[in-house]
């Protein structure tokens, strides 16, 4: 096959990646899980599993329930806290070359700004900002839900953040592109979507939910569609650079979500029926583009 | 370590009603295994993405043996499965059994929890064939391996409950066993939680193999957690991963009130 002269980079904030595949926080560890199955050193960025200030418990089990095409989560974010993971974790993932984004989760305003100061003086590249964790304070729901919460909080965090930020949307909402308006307003470099949308299973057999949460997070390929809309939808909403997710498997997948106006993508769940997901994209987005004789993802970038 | 191959079937059985004995060929897998560890196995349908944790039943040369129940369309694809065809599997998972304590030991299986003492009992036999070894096995309905523990080593002591022979543990009370034994044990969570109170109140070391709802098998998800006691913990307790800290626990640190 003769070599098509390929551009995959993507600038997400200022910081260049090599190629726009980047793993779905939670879904990856941090890195270290699968670095037996894939050579980190070929993804874009690494999103590591969500941190938060201090170390959090997590929900009981059963946390995982497995759907048609898909699957339910109710990890809860359970995490050893920053302290722990800049000690134990974020060492491993330097020795590679990849940009890390470090996720960021919190039950209050004053966590998530607490977790943004940890990593001041942290080298890492990018900090993602997952808004759908459950407002204490608030009665659970959810803070990225309401468009002023959103900027409340993307405020707090970016004036703390030493890096980059992305806020990573929930699809649990009426009108996506408000949600993500009022974070780009509020100072996000970038945005991340969708999130898992809130789902449930029932066993029918012991009459009650299969997770001991009773709800959790759908994601897989069963939430493609929705997430490849709302991908579209924000990209004609806002400027800044989207990160793309929702039941990525294959480059074809990524390839639509680009399309839609990704700049780059993310593979979650693909990792757990493939441990190799994220190189087999990677193959299929450079296969695509040959094929197709696409120099530059750009070209094609929300191209529909 | 651990390794993403694609294993070839080289026979699938039924040996019980609902109860399966798949033969898979995977050398590199077959040469990294120790008991208590596990397979995840793809399902290879595009709609049922999760890998079926199951454990390792016995390893031959090059092939590593899995004795499953068809309890959904996951397993029910396994069962279909027949010589010659492929199938994703990733292994060895987990810790396994600590091989390096000695006996005598007691080792106490129920339902699907079984087949692991197989490959645990041939072991510790390959270790010291005179190793005193007191096997207990508890069923349901119809009772599966007991031929495979005859061949290897002493006879098991079998319950089948529904015969209202009563269970693994009154067996257990039923017969003078050792003082100073170590116990493995693997089945239900309720007879799990029976066999490790047993060992607490006779204050011997107990090791169970934990099972819950699992994705990833790597460690990555956080999905399949047990309550365990922690020293480093403030209020004494956190979660652990059956996958990666597990399967096989210290029976006392497991909390057992989920």
């Amino acid at each position: 096959m003769s070599k098509h002269n390929t551009d995959l980079r993507v600038s997400i904030g200022d910081v260049e990646l090599k190629n726009p595949v980047m793993t779905a926080s939670g879904t990856f560890g941090s890195g270290r899980e699968y670095a037996e199955f894939v050579d980190l050193n070929k993804l874009g960025a690494i999103v590591v599993k969500g941190v938060a200030d201090k170390p959090w418990k997590g929900n009981p089990a059963p946390r995982i329930a497995e759907t048609y095409g898909g699957m339910l989560n109710s990890v809860g974010l359970q995490n050893p806290g920053a302290e722990v993971f800049i000690r134990e974790e974020l060492p491993f993932l330097k020795q590679f070359d990849t940009k890390i984004v470090v996720n960021l989760c919190g039950h209050t305003l004053e966590e998530y700004v607490n977790v943004a100061r940890a990593f001041q003086n942290v080298d890492i590249d990018l900090l993602e900002l997952n808004i759908s964790c459950p407002n204490v304070n608030e009665g659970g729901l959810a803070f990225g839900t309401q468009c002023e919460v959103v900027e409340e909080v993307v405020e707090a965090v970016k004036r703390e953040a030493a890096q980059p930020l992305i806020v990573k949307l929930s699809p649990n909402v009426t009108d996506i592109a408000s949600i993500a308006k009022a974070a780009v307003r509020a100072g996000a470099d970038a945005l991340s979507l969708i999130n898992t949308l809130l789902g449930m299973k029932i066993d029918i057999y012991k009459k009650k939910p299969v997770l001991a949460n009773k709800v959790g997070g759908l994601s897989g390929p069963a939430i493609k569609p929705v997430a490849v809309r709302m991908v579209y939808q924000v990209a004609q909403a806002v400027d800044v650079p989207i990160i793309g997710m929702g039941g990525i498997f294959n480059g074809e997948d990524a390839i639509e979500f680009i399309m839609a106006g990704a700049w780059a993508v993310a593979v979650g769940t693909a990792n757990f029926n493939n441990p190799r997901a994220t190189m087999d994209v990677l193959a299929g987005i450079e296969r695509f583009m040959a094929e197709n004789k696409i120099n530059c993802l750009k070209d094609i970038r929300g191209i529909v | 370590m651990s390794i993403f191959a694609e294993a070839v079937v080289k026979e699938n059985n039924e040996i019980a009603p609902g109860i399966f004995s798949m033969w898979l060929s995977c050398a590199e897998i077959a040469a990294n295994s120790r008991p208590g560890q596990f397979l995840e196995i793809y399902t290879g349908d595009s709609a049922r993405l999760l890998p079926r944790p199951i454990s390792i039943c016995d390893v031959m040369g090059s092939d590593v043996r899995v004795v499953y129940q068809v309890v959904g369309v996951g397993t029910e694809i396994f069962s279909n499965k027949k010589q010659g065809d492929g199938l994703k599997i990733i292994g060895a998972l987990g810790n396994g059994y600590d091989l390096g304590q000695k006996g005598p030991y007691i080792l106490a299986g129920g339902g699907v929890g079984v087949p692991p003492l197989l490959y645990l009992a041939r072991e510790l036999l390959k270790n010291d064939p005179n190793a005193d070894l007191k096997i207990f096995l508890g069923f349901r309905t119809h009772p599966f391996l007991i031929e495979d523990f005859k061949a290897i080593g002493p006879e098991p002591s079998v319950v089948i409950e529904d015969r209202g022979e009563g269970t693994v543990l009154d067996n257990m009370n039923k017969c003078a066993l050792p003082d100073d034994a170590l116990i493995y044990s693997c089945g239900p969570k309720p007879m799990l939680r029976a066999v490790a109170r047993w060992a607490e109140e006779r204050n011997r070391p107990c090791y169970v193999s934990m099972e819950e709802r699992m994705a990833c098998g790597l460690g990555a998800c956080v999905g399949c957690v047990v309550k365990l006691r922690s020293s480093q913990a403030s209020d004494g307790w956190e979660y652990k991963k059956v996958c990666k800290d597990g399967p096989v626990f210290d029976a006392r640190q497991v909390i057992w009130d989920e």
